[in-house]
């Protein structure tokens, strides 16, 4: 199997997910007005308690970064109700019967999941523009954090993609990756500074890689703590996030591409 | 002849259960085998194993001519494979999935294009071609579904169950395609439940039950060791049988076999209506309560009661077959 067949596999495979995305806009619609919702939501209810002086503005700018990470980390849950959903109508036993690579599936399914990652960060970027969001860096470093956040989350996908496999059900997917995936965005400095979390808690959040790329991302994109008075945490993670964010996502992937790779070779239809 | 197909000692294990127990198959080129057996016989095991899908606990397998352990991705670009479940994407259209199949196959975009519009015309789907495929009816998936099997030409079809939940008119439609592959010298191995089916369609039949060939032979050699149309009486008394049993003997060209829990005997027969004739006045003269008589022509049932001496019991291990309430005609 030659490179260019497998490159050429994956994309044939990528473009089929994306034609689902033209078919049904209404998934679009919901994939994106939620991310919305948070933004609209965290800025000004919980803009206003956490950030008082400020009526909210810096706050605002701190959360955007943290509701970023959150919605990617969620838009690679998709990979994994997707590659369900195909096992179950029987397109994974189609697509083993044929002579194609079989990393294709997983990797042009990982990548059809980036180009929804970038509609909805697009997306989400505008909204924040609108509540009051600025980048205060310069186009390339802000352009940086956003391909931190996309790795990140293309890390995730290929998590999902294995859990996606070895669970054949969408809707068992959904609910299991709704309880990961919250404390996991949630235990983290997305929505509030890390300094106000008890010990243990704060430890976990503070190698807890949601809180690396939301803390990259910042950096990136010029968003710095509202409160004056905050102590940066002295975590090795959140002192280089970006590297921490690098290796998480490098052997991540290296951990679960072929994980998912021997568990596709397994699937069984139902 | 060559063989298309050949296959020895395919043994498959899920747990305690053995969906195939020793199963050896052979196909000649260019001809069609009807995998014959009920829900959970392993008929679908022996289908994923030869289509590269599974990997058998224990022996051989060769198609196209290519060792399918030892060459899977050579074996898959030899062959077409439709599945019980219509595998096509629902959000593509018909064009699009079959465009996406002969890309995969690596046909190359020009002559992929080329090909999904001479299958949709060949399958009586241009019309329907560019509507993304949920907007199909069931016979048109099954057929897109077949058409996806084909997209490259291959010389050997694995048809997995091709007509199950089809109408009886969609179902013809189908065995026609069939047919005419095969005289264009596809090689095709088709499972079914239908006896009919493989009557059909098959020039050799393999029945199989609890992962065991338990017969082979032409569709005429089997029904001559089933036996032709068959009486059957259904009493409303179980103690009844052996009686009627005792009366209908006389009218049989073979013995008859008796049902307590259906409360009915049936036994083959030849000779029409007038048996039918004949065994009903017998039934009045013995003072016998019958709920139901009738003539029938030879079902799946008949085939494995006069094989296992047991009726089919696809009730109790369907493990990798779903249940469809048709294995009765």
């Amino acid at each position: 199997m030659s490179v260019l067949n497998m490159a050429s596999d994956a994309g044939v495979v990528a473009k089929r997910n994306l034609i689902k995305i033209k078919r049904v806009p209404d998934l679009l619609v919901f994939t994106t007005l939620s991310p919305i919702m948070f933004v609209l939501l965290f800025a000004y209810v919980f803009g206003g308690a956490i950030d008082p002086s400020g009526g909210g503005a810096g706050y605002r700018e701190f959360l955007i970064a943290g509701i970023f990470a959150q919605t990617v980390v969620f838009g690679a849950t998709n990979t994994g109700a997707g590659l369900a959903e195909d096992v179950k109508k029987g397109i994974i036993d189609r697509f083993r019967s044929l002579p194609m690579s079989s990393s294709a599936v997983l990797t042009g399914r990982t990548l059809s999941d980036v180009v929804n990652n970038v509609i909805v960060l697009v997306v989400m970027s505008v909204t924040g523009l609108l509540v009051g969001w600025r980048i205060n860096t310069s186009f390339l470093e802000a352009l940086w954090g956003f391909v931190l956040l996309l790795v990140f989350a293309y890390a995730i996908s290929w998590i999902m993609a294995w859990i996606g496999l070895l669970i054949p059900s969408p809707e068992v997917i959904n609910n299991a990756s709704f309880i990961i995936i919250f404390p996991l965005t949630f235990v983290a400095n997305t929505f509030v500074p890390l300094g106000t979390l008890p010990g243990p808690l704060r430890v976990f959040a503070e190698w807890n890689p949601v809180s690396a790329v939301t803390q990259a991302a910042r950096e990136l994109f010029g968003n710095p703590d509202p409160n004056p008075n905050a102590i940066a945490s002295q975590a090795w993670s959140l002192q280089h996030p970006q590297l921490y964010t690098l290796i998480w996502a490098v052997v991540v992937i290296a951990v679960f591409a072929p994980l998912a790779t021997a568990q596709y070779r397994r699937a069984a239809s139902r | 002849m060559a063989d298309a197909i050949r296959a020895t000692g395919l043994v498959k294990h899920y747990g305690a259960v053995k969906a195939l127990d020793g199963v050896d198959l052979t196909v000649r080129e260019g001809t069609v085998l009807g995998l014959l057996g009920p829900n959970g016989a392993g008929k679908t095991t022996a289908v994923r194993v030869l289509t590269t899908l599974l990997r058998p606990d224990a022996g051989q397998a060769e198609v196209a001519g290519v060792d399918v352990l030892a060459d899977p991705r050579a074996v898959r670009s030899r062959i077409g494979l439709s599945g019980q479940y219509a595998a096509v994407d629902e959000y593509l259209t018909g064009y699009e999935n079959l465009e996406m199949i002969g890309r995969l196959y690596h046909l190359g975009r020009k002559h992929s294009r080329v090909r999904a519009r001479e299958l949709l015309e060949q399958f009586d789907l241009a019309d329907a071609g560019d509507r993304p495929t949920r907007t199909y009816s069931g016979g048109m998936r099954r057929r897109l579904d077949l058409a996806g099997a084909l997209v490259a030409d291959p010389p050997v079809l694995l048809l997995d169950e091709p007509t199950t939940g089809l109408d009886p008119r969609s179902r013809t439609d189908l065995w026609e395609v069939i047919r005419r592959l095969v005289a264009r010298g596809t090689t095709v191995l088709l499972t079914t439940q239908y006896l009919e089916e493989a009557d059909a369609l098959a020039d050799e039949i393999v029945v199989i039950d609890h992962g065991k060939v338990i017969a082979r032979g032409t569709a005429d050699q089997l029904k001559a060791q089933v036996g032709g149309e068959r009486l059957e009486v259904t009493v409303s008394d179980p103690g009844a049988l052996t009686p009627v049993a005792e009366l209908m003997g006389p009218l049989g060209v073979g013995p008859p076999v008796l049902d307590e829990h259906r409360r009915s005997m049936t036994m083959p027969v030849s000779g029409g209506v007038d048996v039918l004739r004949d065994a009903l006045d017998r039934l009045r003269a013995g003072g016998i309560k019958v709920d139901d008589a009738g003539l029938r022509r030879p079902t799946l049932d008949d085939v494995f009661l006069t094989l296992t001496g047991r009726p089919t019991d696809g009730s109790d291990s369907d493990i990798d077959e779903p249940v469809t309430a048709e294995v009765r005609s």
